[in-house]
């Protein structure tokens, strides 16, 4: 694998930082832009030959970017399983990237802020990440690389219909907003849903999931706007930028019920979590993810103390089966994985001394 | 609470809030919880549009004028209306030219609206006519290397070439440059 992108096992993206407005509820903001070339057919449709040919075409012009000296282009069709685990979890690309088939690529940013997939559903799919609620600037950095891209690609765009993609669900912006939100409170109370019903007249879609490929859980949930053509991108990131602080407020209230009406509970909860964490000898990736979002939201009230919230966050990627073997330098079963991530939890948990 | 498909605990619980009838919550384990997300991810929007495909060509047409769309294709990327009802993905960029008003009461129903608001490229997007010739020139290359026709492939290889370097007013300076 690529020098540099070992260099990135170590630390944690952009994205994890565990900073950035709101950041006790809000994970990650990130937009992505759908593309298309004008002169060759949608990525499904293409043949071998033709998706070489865009892959070479795209990383030519990538490459040729003065201002993108941090940028690495990397060959997926090149790579092996755990590395490309490693970008899933790293979220810098899809899984339907990874396991797809043929000439594809990714062009990643080392500072994990924003990633250009090649030859997924769309021939470039640009995506810009953000620690906490953090749309706008978000908005801001994309439409520059898209403008960046646009003087060395011809993109295909239609007068009325605006840029072409694969999927018509995707046609005009080609933009989808989405915010990963973390909302335990919301789910101890049960209000989850009522909150989610109350947003569905609004265009924007809810899925309750971690978005770690092949790792869910049930405390994230992630919100997007639902259409793309016939608003301006504007529109998009204001209408989503103005429902995830009503949900952010309603977390709030709800933690602060729990602490009113049930702190010893609530107390006890956590702490139970981050016992087992502290001192489990083999743990699944499931396990860990559930009690991590339990601890996240105990070091969040102040009931559990002298833990960073960046710990946390680092936690949630870095345990995950292809960190874990990177980190460890080795391949691992399943089995030594969950002796590994038990001693990776310990090794960054138990308070030293 | 056991998971819906198997023996194991329900550890997913998830609620699914864009179906018509209200929100839909399934309850299932790791395994089945992976293989449900990871087909919606895939099928979802396929499927959504699948069903909004029949329901609007239920209503508008024939049983005739249906089987004449589904035959309706592409001459550029060679994609049929069953094709791309089937996968709900497009084949080239011209499909939705050459489809647009069978695909503009489908675009109405997903997005509510039919004409794009937000950003244009800043300059031209070069010839219309020449990206389609190479989007089909290149589709009867691939065609002719599956019939291990080389000589034919070799011939139409010289034509996209020449295609390539013509020159091309609207095209950004350094496409040019590549083979």
């Amino acid at each position: 694998m690529h020098v540099k992108l070992e260099e990135l096992t170590e630390k944690c993206g952009e994205w994890l930082r565990g900073s950035g407005p709101q950041s006790d509820i809000v994970i990650s903001s990130r937009i992505r832009l759908a593309r298309n070339l004008a002169e060759f057919s949608f990525v499904r449709r293409a043949g071998d030959d033709e998706r070489a040919g865009i892959s070479k075409l795209v990383r030519q012009q990538i490459e040729a970017v003065k201002e993108w000296e941090n940028v690495l282009f990397l060959d997926v069709d090149r790579m092996d399983e755990v590395d490309r685990q490693f970008l899933v979890e790293r979220q810098l690309m899809s899984r339907e990237l990874a396991d797809a088939e043929g000439s594809r690529g990714v062009a990643i940013d080392l500072n994990e802020k924003f990633s250009v997939m090649v030859n997924e559903e769309d021939h470039l799919r640009i995506q810009v990440m953000r620690s906490g609620l953090d749309i706008q600037s978000a908005w801001d950095t994309i439409t520059l690389i898209d403008d960046l891209l646009e003087k060395k690609l011809t993109y295909a765009f239609h007068d009325s219909l605006g840029y072409l993609t694969a999927c018509p669900t995707n046609v005009g912006t080609g933009l989808r907003v989405s915010v990963m939100l973390h909302l335990p409170a919301l789910v101890i109370t049960r209000e989850i849903e009522k909150v989610f019903r109350s947003l569905q007249k609004i265009n924007v879609a809810v899925r309750g999931l971690y978005g770690e490929g092949s790792q869910f859980m049930g405390d994230f949930y992630q919100v997007s706007n639902q259409i793309t053509l016939g608003r301006t991108e504007q529109e998009l990131v204001t209408t989503v930028n103005e429902v995830v602080p009503r949900i952010i407020e309603y977390e709030r209230r709800a933690r602060e019920f729990l602490l009113n009406e049930s702190e010893q509970d609530l107390h006890d909860d956590v702490s139970r979590a981050f016992g087992i964490l502290c001192t489990a000898k083999k743990i699944s990736s499931e396990e860990t993810l559930h009690y991590l979002s339990k601890v996240r939201m105990g070091v969040n009230l102040g009931l559990i103390k002298n833990v960073e919230m960046g710990t946390i966050n680092k936690l949630f990627v870095h345990t995950q089966p292809a960190h874990l073997q990177k980190l460890r330098g080795q391949h691992l079963s399943v089995t030594d994985r969950n002796i590994e991530r038990a001693t990776y939890l310990q090794q960054h948990l138990v308070p030293k001394g | 609470m056991k998971c819906q498909h198997c023996e194991k605990p329900a550890t997913f619980h998830i609620t699914e809030l864009t179906d018509p009838s209200g929100p839909v919550i399934v309850h299932l384990c790791e395994e089945h919880a992976r293989i449900y997300l990871s087909q919606e991810n895939n099928d979802s929007p396929k499927n959504a549009l699948a069903g909004m495909l029949a329901k609007q060509l239920k209503l508008e047409q024939t049983a005739e004028s249906l089987a004449k769309l589904d035959k309706k294709t592409c001459p550029h990327c060679g994609i049929s209306f069953a094709e791309f009802r089937q996968a709900g993905r497009l084949g080239c960029p011209y499909d939705y030219v050459f489809f647009q008003a069978d695909l503009e009461p489908l675009l109405l129903n997903i997005h509510g609206a039919k004409v794009h608001r937000g950003k244009h490229p800043s300059r031209r997007g070069g010839s219309p006519d020449r990206q389609h010739q190479l989007i089909q020139q290149r589709r009867e290359m691939q065609a002719a290397i599956q019939k291990e026709d080389y000589e034919r492939a070799g011939q139409i290889r010289d034509i996209i070439k020449q295609l390539e370097t013509e020159t091309d007013p609207d095209a950004p300076p350094a496409a040019k440059s590549v083979e």
